[in-house]
């Protein structure tokens, strides 16, 4: 069978585990877990058509089976690729069953969080399990029915046969086997006997999608439900003093104008907690447009916060958050950073002498890069539907992880442990911005004042102006070089607007024996929280950069030197923290050069760059080959290459990395969010550049290494290393190297 | 508040509501039409593409006193069983990922594919790129579009 063959995928499943110091568990109890629990009974019995089987999967006499995605769906694919392992153990067709999103219920499904890209990694085992438990149930009526031994029956297609000619749907023996007790430690399919797994399977949703159906929470409609706006300070570092509604009010359709507190005062935020601003006015009316309107009437004024200090608990521990009073602007946030720069900063890590190496150095390489803020835009903007009476507190809520609001929304709406019900309706977009679910608590605030259903919707405007950015970061690599041209040290020294970026056990640790890395933060009162690949897509822009020109400075091929760095690291690793696997790292370059022809380096009309990264439990490399048209660059063509593990669905991790590949090059070039006196400069999306279809590859090519590895995540995986293989490439086409985001400011 | 009757999808409708209100919000709250998306309200990134008269435009920017008799088709609109040839091609490529963008994707293209039924790479980029996709599914458009020009003619 598979092997899960590497420490990391432990460590992050730890981590998820303990994750907002809540009551998240993961997949430890899943056996005993999955005999239907006293809720799920009451369902089978309220429900006569139709029994559930674990938690997962619904079947009705007429054969009708729904399997239920567990994880929120933001265009991962997961509504597609997790029933997916369902069906595969559960022997059903999978063109024929219903897939359908589960209700937040997290003792029901264990874990409903996407993100991180976890999704696929946490199900693998948990929901094939699923399957093959409801498969074994349906086997064990059908022998008792027949009085053959199960070892007799045959599982397929959605129903069960015996030698002697008899058969029955799955439909006809669904209730009997819901009276048996769930068996434990059903063996799982060997890979090499997976008939849907591994194979490509179009979206499950895609047919709602081109039909324009009602699927996201700014669809949702409700009788007598009314529209609601918020108003939050024009800008980081100001709260409201007070504000005057009489035009508002006024206003056709208009019900109420109010200002109202997020969290209350002795909350202690948890991980995925942040909300920019915590009084805000709410403007309620009947429809979009009036409330729209009404809204620009409302008179505030605004005053400075003091510098405060906040408690987090978060990640397993309680820290103090502090959060600067004052107007920030980019300009200021550049030289605090410089200034950081120069100053001693906290030691990440540290092998061998490095010091020693830079003082006998006979060349230093010494290179800065730099990034802005960027905001996430999900194309659907913040919104949330809530319905909060005496009895039950509903929502219909766009959340990359409903569990984290349990407590928040307890807290904060004084509710009731139970009270909650939420739907998760597809997302329009995540990238780690509906990590953040503060919107929830403000749409349960405006329905409880209003004792009605309301829907809250920010605008595009609201949701640039009101974000949880990715941090502005900057990063300088140093390298020491020898009289023969060997690299004897590396030290990287960085950080970041308020969270630096460093990964300092990723590569190039643990393949140069002296080795520094070093990082500061600069506290900030501006928001900023996960945003695809944390961290990672900055830190690799910044790492893949410099090897590369360091390559050349050595003169040596930059994709040949990758390898050979990593064939050091893999038979005499520096360091015990080394956080990659180096030989699947030397997969996704070997595989990237085979496939892009490496070796005929620069075509006649384009010039390439490679890049390569690991995070987040996969890794993947890239080729980008450009050209410069008029000015402007000209993405001819992408050759990536990925070790995702065993791929499950190959059409739906395709199109992820493909879409990761265009996210990275639109960020590299175009992504910039500048503050002035607080304020974001950028406002909506006229201003605000998005990458658009003349911008975007004229080819991509994705590759997957044939693995037998428990699958890992592709949504962020394929995204850090996009930004400088494009760089690199930029410059193999102009002569200039880029160092500052966005690139586009810099050709 | 004044009174409308609008052309949608062939039906004659009547609606109630400030002559200022964008298409977009007619359409979503007084008609419950919600295939035609709200994206960013200012026509940047398309989201809220419905034919006006058998174009391609942005919804947001239309205030509903300036359709008169003027013939609006929405996504739900384009093909009664949702299988028009844009739509297929779609489905074929599987080219959605959160699929918010992609009704205002698919009027835009089916819009281009009227006036050119075979239409280059170039014109492609020249009549998509004021529709935004943020999970980065422009090859594959690229690629049903021209699927859709093959099967449709």
């Amino acid at each position: 069978m598979e092997n899960s063959n590497n420490t990391y995928d432990r460590r992050s499943f730890l981590k998820i585990s303990s994750l907002s110091g809540g009551g998240l568990m993961i997949g430890f109890s899943w056996l005993a877990n999955l005999m239907p629990n006293e809720a799920m009974a009451a369902e089978v019995a309220a429900a006569p058509e139709g029994v559930l089987l674990t938690g997962f999967i619904k079947i009705t006499p007429d054969n009708k089976i729904t399997l239920f995605s567990p994880n929120p769906e933001f265009g991962t694919n997961v509504m597609t690729s997790l029933p997916m392992l369902i069906a595969e153990e559960l022997e059903v067709d999978f063109n024929a069953v219903v897939v359908e999103q589960g209700d937040y219920d997290t003792p029901r499904f264990k874990n409903q969080f996407t993100g991180g890209s976890n999704a696929m990694n946490q199900a693998w085992i948990p929901l094939r399990t699923a399957g093959a438990t409801a498969r074994q149930m349906l086997l064990q009526a059908a022998a008792n029915q027949w009085n053959v031994p199960v070892t007799e029956l045959k599982a397929s297609k959605g129903s069960i046969s015996h030698a002697s000619g008899k058969s029955a749907s799955y439909g006809a023996l669904a209730s009997e086997a819901a009276k048996l007790t769930a068996p434990s430690n059903v063996p799982l399919k060997k890979m090499a006997d997976f008939t849907l797994i591994g194979t490509p399977q179009k979206n499950k949703v895609g047919k709602d999608i081109v039909a324009g159906h009602s699927l996201f929470t700014m669809d949702y409609k409700h009788p007598g439900m009314l529209i609601a706006m918020v108003i939050h300070p024009p800008a980081f570092g100001l709260e409201l003093k007070s504000f005057n509604a009489t035009e508002a009010l006024k206003m056709p359709g208009i019900k109420d104008v109010f200002s109202f507190e997020v969290y209350k005062d002795s909350y202690e935020r948890a991980g995925f907690d942040t909300r920019a601003f915590n009084k805000l006015i709410a403007v309620v009316g009947n429809s979009t447009w009036e409330v729209m309107n009404a809204r620009k009437k409302v008179v505030a004024e605004w005053s400075p916060i003091q510098t405060k200090k906040e408690m987090v608990a978060a990640w397993g521990r309680k820290k103090e958050e502090t959060i600067p009073g004052g107007l920030e602007s980019t300009d200021q946030h550049l030289k605090q950073m410089q200034e950081m720069q120069q100053k001693p900063a906290r030691l990440l890590r540290k092998d061998g002498n490095p010091e020693e190496a830079f003082a006998k150095a006979k060349k230093v390489l010494e290179r800065t890069y730099t990034a802005p803020f960027l905001a996430h835009n999900p194309m659907e903007p913040i919104s949330c539907f809530a319905h909060i009476t005496a009895e039950k507190a509903f929502f219909v809520a766009p959340i990359q992880i409903p569990e984290f609001m349990k407590q928040n929304l307890i807290a904060n709406l004084d509710l009731k442990d139970g009270q909650i019900e939420m739907k998760l309706a597809r997302m329009g977009g995540g990238f780690g911005r509906r990590a953040y679910g503060h919107y929830i608590v403000e749409a349960g605030h405006i329905s409880k004042k209003m004792n009605a259903p309301v829907k809250l919707i920010y605008t595009r405007e609201d949701d640039l102006t009101n974000g949880i950015y990715r941090p502005s970061y900057m990063i300088t690599y140093r390298a020491a070089i020898d009289e023969n041209n060997n690299v004897t040290a590396i030290a990287v020294k960085g950080g970041g607007i308020p969270e630096g970026a460093i990964h300092e056990n990723r590569f190039p640790a643990g393949a140069f024996d002296n080795y520094i890395a070093e990082g500061w933060e600069i506290p900030s009162n501006i928001t900023i929280g996960a945003f695809r690949a944390p961290g990672s897509n900055f830190n690799a822009s910044a790492e893949q950069s410099f090897l590369d020109e360091l390559a050349e400075t050595i003169g040596k091929d930059p994709l040949d030197y990758r390898i050979e760095l990593l064939k050091r690291a893999k038979a005499n690793p520096v360091g015990k923290r080394n956080e990659y696997n180096a030989d699947r790292y030397i997969g996704v370059l070997e595989l990237v050069k085979e496939k892009s022809n490496w070796i005929a380096k620069n075509s006649k009309n384009s010039k390439r760059g490679v890049a390569a990264y690991f995070c987040h439990n996969s890794y993947a490399a890239h080729v980008v080959d450009v050209s410069i048209k008029d000015g402007q660059p000209v993405v001819e063509n992408v050759v990536s290459a990925l070790d995702c593990g065993f791929v499950v669905n190959p059409e739906g991790a395709k199109n992820m990395v493909e879409g990761a590949v265009v996210d990275g090059i639109g960020n590299a070039l175009y992504g910039n969010l500048k503050f002035d006196k607080g304020a974001t400069v950028q406002k909506n999306l006229n201003n605000y550049r998005i990458i658009r279809h003349r911008e975007a590859p004229k080819k991509i090519e994705v590759h997957f290494v044939k693995s037998e590895v428990s699958p890992t995540g592709l949504g962020e995986p394929p995204f850090p290393p996009v930004f400088a293989a494009l760089a690199n490439a930029l410059y193999k086409a102009t002569g200039k190297r880029l160092y500052n985001q966005p690139f586009i400011n810099e050709l | 508040m004044a009174k409308f009757q609008l052309k949608v999808n062939g039906k004659a409708l009547n609606v109630d509501a400030d002559p200022t209100t964008p298409v977009l919000w007619v359409l979503r709250d007084h008609l419950d039409l919600v295939g035609t998306k709200f994206g960013c309200g200012v026509g940047s990134c398309g989201a809220c593409t419905i034919h006006l008269n058998g174009r391609a435009l942005k919804s947001c920017q239309l205030p509903v006193s300036a359709v008169g008799t003027q013939e609006i088709t929405t996504i739900e609109g384009l093909a009664a069983a949702g299988d028009h040839p844009v739509q297929k091609a779609w489905l074929e490529l599987d080219v959605a990922q959160c699929g918010y963008c992609q009704t205002g994707q698919i009027m835009a293209a089916a819009s281009l594919l009227k006036s050119k039924p075979k239409p280059t790479d170039e014109d492609i980029d020249n009549f998509m790129s004021g529709n935004i996709c943020r999970c980065g599914t422009y090859t594959r458009i690229k690629a049903a579009i021209k699927k859709a020009s093959e099967t449709s003619n």
